[in-house]
């Protein structure tokens, strides 16, 4: 997935002098070609991402388009106040490619998990928050992110993800995704967890309970049109995402629940707001916060058999 | 580039300061000790060093200038206002209820303001970000940069400091107010930043010293003769916090916050419109 999104940013470098990349000493063989290629315009400007960040608002103040790459904690929260101050309170061109979301670096600690990410991102004015699936989703999304201006926060997860959606799919920033249908439960997932979601379905399919899942990709600005459709049309919406359930994707989705007199009942599932103690891999992370797909289809199906 | 005498310098200086006294005096709000400091500085800037074209605020020819100790920002407000890039009546709503300025500079508030400050440790990094774009085009334009040495104590200087040596940034002159003062006592109590020249030069800057109130010395020290290719410049300006006020001059602390009324403003007023 970030190859992907690298992989599209260098090709439109060739054709646009105005792309900056900077990155904060990460990227190490994803970035490589690029910074070979374009010396002067894919910066490597150390670990310092305080100023990382303030650089990039000032490249942007020039008309430049900018992109900042690093692990998601050092690339959001590291520098935070930059984020909110120079960027998005200028309303700057520049966007912020965090990778490594939710537990993608698993085994790496919990300093290198992003949990708390999309309730950050999303609660800075004049910033959109995206997170793609899979590396088709990345590259069609991407494209899109490249056509406009930001600030834009890109959730992704890393490299080496499955394919989900092996036909392109018709996607586009701001729109739910249906990835599969289903008539009596939607689940709604956001990024590379919706694997997990896509297997739960099938199997409460096999069960006899037809369910949908969609791929909310963009969480801000988040298509509440069709959430609230989801909210009349079936007797149960589910969130799914692999970030703190306090203000994230789930939280997302209630507040447009919240508001609105739907029929549908409603539940979010995601991490219920504990650090682990334990780590390993993003299977094994997701199994302790019941993210796997057969967690996911059990939980689903027991919320269900009780409306 | 407009040359006046020193005189007229001074002159502009006095009548800038007494609008910030004025502004702050009358709205209550502002900081007027820091304002007060770096008044000098920006006049230099403004009236006799930089490039630019107060018809045409976005020339893109002309030299940057960002006020990264946003809380000075009455004066870059006066300065902008004198130097006709918006009318002087535009400086009585600074800081007052609708007003798109703020105490703190925010962009675009007025024509010429080129970013939002407030924050300390800001403004450098942008400004490298700034300078590195215009290298970028082989543009022969400046970045210069306004911070307060307190604002020195923030970690973003001296990431910068690494970041625009490392980069050759010999487009960026960083200008710190040497006041001397910071909110709770004086810099070098809170956190000591001596030997501060020689930080600069160990992390590979041309550092140069000024006085920050005197416009042959600060036109010296932004001549771009100073320019050593492939360094930035760092110009240590000492300052005075409160300058052209005397009461304030004697007791710098208690004016780093405090807004002068009835007597106090009179006071002000009267020795700056001496």
């Amino acid at each position: 997935m970030r190859n992907t999104i690298v992989n599209l940013i260098h090709e439109r470098a060739k054709s646009d002098s105005g792309i900056y990349f900077l990155t904060g000493d990460l990227g190490y063989s994803v970035v490589d070609n690029f910074m070979k290629e374009f010396p002067d315009r894919c910066l490597n400007l150390g670990i310092a991402e305080q100023n990382m960040m303030g650089a990039a608002a000032g490249l942007a103040l020039e008309g430049k388009k900018v992109f900042v790459y690093s692990i998601t904690p050092f690339v959001t929260m590291r520098c935070m106040e930059q984020i909110r101050t120079d960027v998005a309170l200028q309303n700057l061109d520049v966007t912020i490619i965090g990778v490594g979301g939710g537990f993608a670096y698993g085994t790496l600690g919990p300093t290198h998990h992003a949990i708390e990410d999309i309730a950050m991102m999303r609660a800075i004015p004049n910033m959109k928050v995206v997170a793609p699936s899979d590396p088709a989703s990345a590259a069609v999304l991407g494209r899109q992110i490249l056509d406009q201006k930001g600030p834009w926060f890109l959730h992704l997860n890393k490299g080496g993800e499955p394919v989900l959606y092996p036909k392109i799919p018709y996607m586009k920033i701001g729109k739910a995704f249906v990835a599969k249908t289903g008539k009596q439960v939607s689940i709604l997932a956001s990024g590379a967890v919706a694997r997990e979601a896509l297997e739960a379905a099938e199997l409460l399919d096999k069960a006899g309970i037809g369910a949908e899942v969609a791929d909310v990709a963009t969480i801000k600005p988040l298509d509440v049109e069709f959430i609230k459709d989801r909210l009349k049309s079936r007797r149960l919406v589910v969130t799914v995402e692999e970030n703190n359930l306090l203000g994230g994707f789930g939280s997302a989705v209630a507040e447009v629940a919240a508001e609105f007199r739907g029929t549908a009942a409603f539940r979010r599932l995601g991490i219920d707001d504990r650090y682990s103690q334990s780590f390993g891999s993003q299977a094994y992370m997701r199994k302790l916060y019941g993210l796997s797909g057969q967690q996911i289809f059990e939980t689903v199906k027991k919320i269900y058999g009780k409306l | 580039m407009l040359k006046r005498d020193v005189q007229e310098l001074q002159r502009l200086a006095r009548v800038i300061r007494s609008h910030i006294v004025r502004m702050i005096g009358v709205g209550q709000k502002g900081h007027l000790g820091g304002s007060c400091s770096i008044a000098d500085v920006v006049t230099a800037l403004y009236f006799a060093k930089m490039r630019h074209d107060p018809l045409n605020p976005q020339w893109p020819q002309r030299d940057r200038f960002l006020l990264s100790k946003g809380h000075g920002g009455a004066a870059l407000y006066a300065t902008l206002a004198h130097r006709g890039f918006a009318p002087l009546d535009a400086l009585s709503k600074y800081a007052r209820d609708g007003s798109a300025m703020a105490g703190h500079i925010v962009k675009d508030s007025m024509p010429g303001v080129e970013t939002t400050a407030g924050s300390l440790g800001h403004g450098l990094p942008m400004a490298i970000g700034r300078a590195l774009a215009l290298k970028g085009s082989r543009s022969k334009s400046r970045v210069f940069v306004l911070v307060g040495d307190g604002e020195c104590n923030e970690g973003t200087t001296w990431e910068g400091a690494l970041v625009a040596a490392q980069f050759k940034l010999d487009n960026l002159v960083l200008i710190v107010d040497r006041n001397g003062e910071q909110s709770l006592g004086k810099s070098d109590d809170v956190l000591n930043l001596e030997p501060f020249a020689q930080k600069w030069r160990a992390f590979g800057w041309t550092c140069l010293r000024c006085n920050g109130h005197n416009f042959t010395e600060l036109r010296k020290a932004c001549d771009i003769k100073n320019r050593v290719a492939g360094k930035p410049t760092v110009i240590i300006a000492k300052t005075q916090k409160g300058k052209g006020v005397t009461y304030m001059e004697k007791d710098p602390l208690s004016w780093h916050y405090k807004t002068p009324k009835d007597e106090f403003l009179e006071r002000a007023r009267k020795e700056l419109n001496a």
